[in-house]
């Protein structure tokens, strides 16, 4: 046999500029709008120790039973170690999309079988179906604000994101219709329009019946597809279920994006897509190409965790829990936060978005609340064209009561400064002054040259 | 040699210091030292004296590490390190300093008012404001006093915006400054123990040279090294960015940012501890020099250890 060398390192040589240069003309195309930015950068101080994080959007993982999911993976290695190893069908195991079946069953879908394929989490079905649908140029539509997630991979696919306003009953129809008429006119046709109806991501405002029924209309009427990323569907706190788009519609021109990561967990990287048969078809090779098949190991756990019929007790049990911090945070954001800030009180999900005065730009703000170690998401995350510069994304969900109330104390203290510096600069809160007019003479100054 | 890499911090610029750092711990194992990589915290001090390095190579960027503070620590601990002393460190990275020591030294930058929170708060410094934007014109620059990166640097196109470049300027710093806006080709010049390397230009890609966010937006901006200047042009800039090197008291390297236009180099400021990163204008300027990253560090290095073969 060889003699196979040592490595001689441990780490790659790095490039050199010129290096990179001779990489940087064999980039794709696409790559050129996958940019790193400050605002990148300063996100990631915010995972010191020391800062409480209203930043993230994790569910709170620690409560789900170690001993159960201990339970499960022993089983799973006793019973079934050889299959849970090995490669999968690249659509997922029929026992996969029965439980995807039971969670949409609980929100009144009943999709065919068939027609679900198993993705390795929510995030590869906005990839699989804008990489199905979507050539460069290609108009998709998505809420203004949008989950910050979703935008790059419109992007990576070259795709022109235009954006629909929402207000607190979820993207605006009539704003929508009148872009779809101007896109006519232009002779352009949208691929699709991307929403997350339920308590969205980031703005956690739910889009009301009417509009529902519109958008499904809309949707027929100019035969476009619409993506209904569901995520939180199931975590109401309050008010009444919503019926999803996708039972609206029936899933002729819904494509439904499921995921177990907030009902389950986001590790195990599991979710699934429904789509009309030709669609899932073409997206079922997609997948092929990207990762062959999704893990077993987590299928099998999956399978494991929902036949013990706890799920949706589970999902009780975390509703008490959000529930209790949603209600936390929005009484911190009462005490705390300026008379001039208003923002959303979601029914279910994990996220409020703040919108501050215009004269506040969140991701500088952000730089301040980092000095009080107290982070949050500036909302120009969630725009693809600079807007959102006053608002913030604000995660209660995978944080402490406690941690919610000193975060948004400490945020609101950095915010009443600026509001108050801003009244000092624009003489709008000036404590009055005598009326005649006096000579500035103790203002600490340099005078510039020339003057 | 044992090399403590010191990085990371608690700075805004976090990240891009431990880009920095992880490159030269890189370059000084293949270059045969021993490294100590640490991402510095409140166990510093601890750390330093319990591993006793030959030398610290600071990669740390922003407030905290490029502001003199641990450069203060450094030489109480008597560690030699890379870059420049702690009081040259502080006066970089304080642009209203830096500016003060750049224009005592009779070198041209734009003209400036400095401010801190209190002047607004307390003795109603907005009254002035109409007066120095009479004398500052439109555009104006605002710029947190302190910081890196361009971080929270706004452009006030008419009176009306003024306010609010200030509330986001003060974010990062309780001293800010306005300056004149000077149009012109953008340039910086690195310097090497006392030698300065080409000259890197940043140029705008895309949009009107009035986008003034554009240019601090990465993949909008290409750098062009070496600049193509006149050779009376790169002589006046280089002497413009030596005098400032020499000006704000710099030794090891820093890097000189300035203006050129008809009348001639406008210096904004200098960066003590420019990026290491594998995009960062500093290993550019040393690689078109014909100096691998490998080579700038140890010459780094050296001029840590012998100041005097600068």
């Amino acid at each position: 046999m060889a003699e196979v060398p040592e490595p001689t390192h441990r780490r790659r040589s790095h490039a050199g500029t010129r290096d990179l240069e001779r990489y940087a003309g064999l980039f794709a195309e696409r790559t050129t709008v996958m940019r790193s930015s400050a605002m990148r950068d300063l996100m990631a101080i915010t995972a010191r120790p020391e800062v409480i994080s209203l930043a993230g959007g994790l569910p709170d993982t620690s409560t789900f039973p170690p001993q159960s999911f201990a339970a499960q993976m022993t089983r799973i290695a006793q019973e079934s170690a050889a299959e849970a190893l090995q490669y999968g069908p690249t659509e997922g195991f029929e026992e996969t999309k029965d439980c995807s079946l039971e969670v949409m069953g609980a929100e009144g879908m009943l999709p065919d079988p068939d027609d679900i394929i198993v993705t390795t989490g929510g995030q590869q079905g906005i990839d699989l179906v804008t990489k199905t649908l979507v050539d460069p140029g290609d108009v998709v539509i998505c809420e203004a604000p949008t989950y910050p997630g979703a935008v790059p991979v419109f992007c990576s696919y070259q795709a022109d994101v235009v954006q629909v306003e929402c207000d607190e009953d979820g993207m605006d129809i009539d704003v929508l219709e009148k872009l779809l008429g101007e896109l006519r006119t232009e002779g352009r046709r949208p691929k699709f329009i991307y929403s997350v109806p339920s308590f969205q991501n980031p703005a956690g405002v739910t889009m009301s019946f009417e509009r529902r029924q519109r958008l499904v209309e809309l949707a027929r009427a100019n035969e476009i597809l619409v993506v209904e990323d569901n995520p939180y569907g199931l975590l109401r706190y309050g008010g009444e279920p919503m019926p999803p788009l996708y039972q609206l519609d029936g899933g002729d021109f819904v494509i439904y994006i499921g995921t177990f990561s907030k009902i389950l967990s986001p590790g195990i990287r599991l979710g699934w897509t429904v789509a009309p048969p030709p669609v899932l078809e073409k997206i079922g090779l997609g997948k092929q190409a990207t990762d062959l098949c999704t893990s077993t190991l987590t299928q099998y756990f999956v399978r494991e965790y929902f036949a013990e019929r706890r799920w949706q007790r589970y999902i009780d049990d975390l509703i008490e829990i959000y529930r209790e911090r949603r209600d936390i945070m929005i009484e911190a954001l009462r005490n705390h936060f300026p008379a001039e800030a208003t923002w959303t009180e979601p029914e279910g999900g994990l996220f409020i978005w703040a919108t501050l005065p215009e004269y506040i730009d969140t991701s500088d703000l952000l730089a301040k609340a980092l000095r009080a170690d107290v982070a949050f998401v500036p909302g120009q995350a969630a725009y693809v064209d600079g807007r959102g510069r006053h608002s913030m994304r604000l995660n209660f969900s995978g944080v402490s009561a406690e941690e919610i109330r000193e975060g948004v104390r400490r945020i609101g203290e950095v915010i009443s400064e600026q509001v108050e510096l801003y009244g000092t600069l624009t003489g709008e809160h000036r404590v009055p002054e005598p009326t005649q007019e006096t000579e500035p003479n103790v203002v600490p100054f340099r005078k510039a040259e020339g003057v | 040699m044992k090399v403590a890499v010191l990085k990371g911090g608690r700075s805004l610029e976090r990240g891009v210091s431990l880009r920095s750092g992880a490159r030269v711990e890189d370059a000084l194992e293949r270059l045969g030292h021993e490294v100590l990589p640490i991402d510095v915290g409140s166990d510093l001090v601890k750390r330093l004296v319990a591993e006793r390095p030959d030398v610290a190579f600071v990669a740390m960027h922003g407030v905290g590490g490029e502001d003199g503070t641990v450069q203060e620590l450094l030489e109480i601990l008597g560690i030699p390190f890379t870059g420049p002393s702690a009081a040259a460190c502080a006066r970089c990275m304080d642009k209203v300093q830096g500016k003060d020591a750049i224009d005592e030294a009779g070198l041209p930058t734009p003209d400036w008012f400095a401010f801190n929170q209190t002047a607004f708060r307390e003795f109603g410094a907005a009254d002035a404001l109409g007066r120095l934007e009479e004398t500052l014109g439109f555009p104006l620059v605002v710029k947190p006093s302190r910081g890196g990166s361009s971080l929270g640097v706004k452009f006030a196109r008419s009176p009306g915006e003024v306010p609010q470049a200030l509330v986001s300027a003060f974010s990062y710093d309780d001293r800010i400054l306005l300056e004149r806006f000077v149009d012109g080709r953008e340039l910086a010049v690195s310097v090497l123990g006392d030698k300065p390397l080409p000259v890197v230009e940043a140029i705008l890609l895309e949009g009107d040279r009035y986008d003034f966010e554009a240019r601090y937006e990465i993949g909008r901006t290409r750098f062009a090294c070496p600049a193509e200047l006149s050779a009376e042009e790169e002589r006046a800039v280089t002497e413009a960015a030596l005098d400032t090197y020499k000006a704000l008291g710099c030794s090891g390297f820093a890097r000189i940012d300035l203006i050129l236009n008809d009348e001639g180099p406008w210096l904004l400021e200098a960066n003590a501890i420019p990026g290491l990163t594998d995009t960062s204008l500093l290993p550019q300027a040393a690689e078109a020099a014909g100096l691998s990253f490998e080579q700038l560090v140890e010459r780094i290095l050296d001029l840590a250890l012998h100041p005097a073969a600068a």
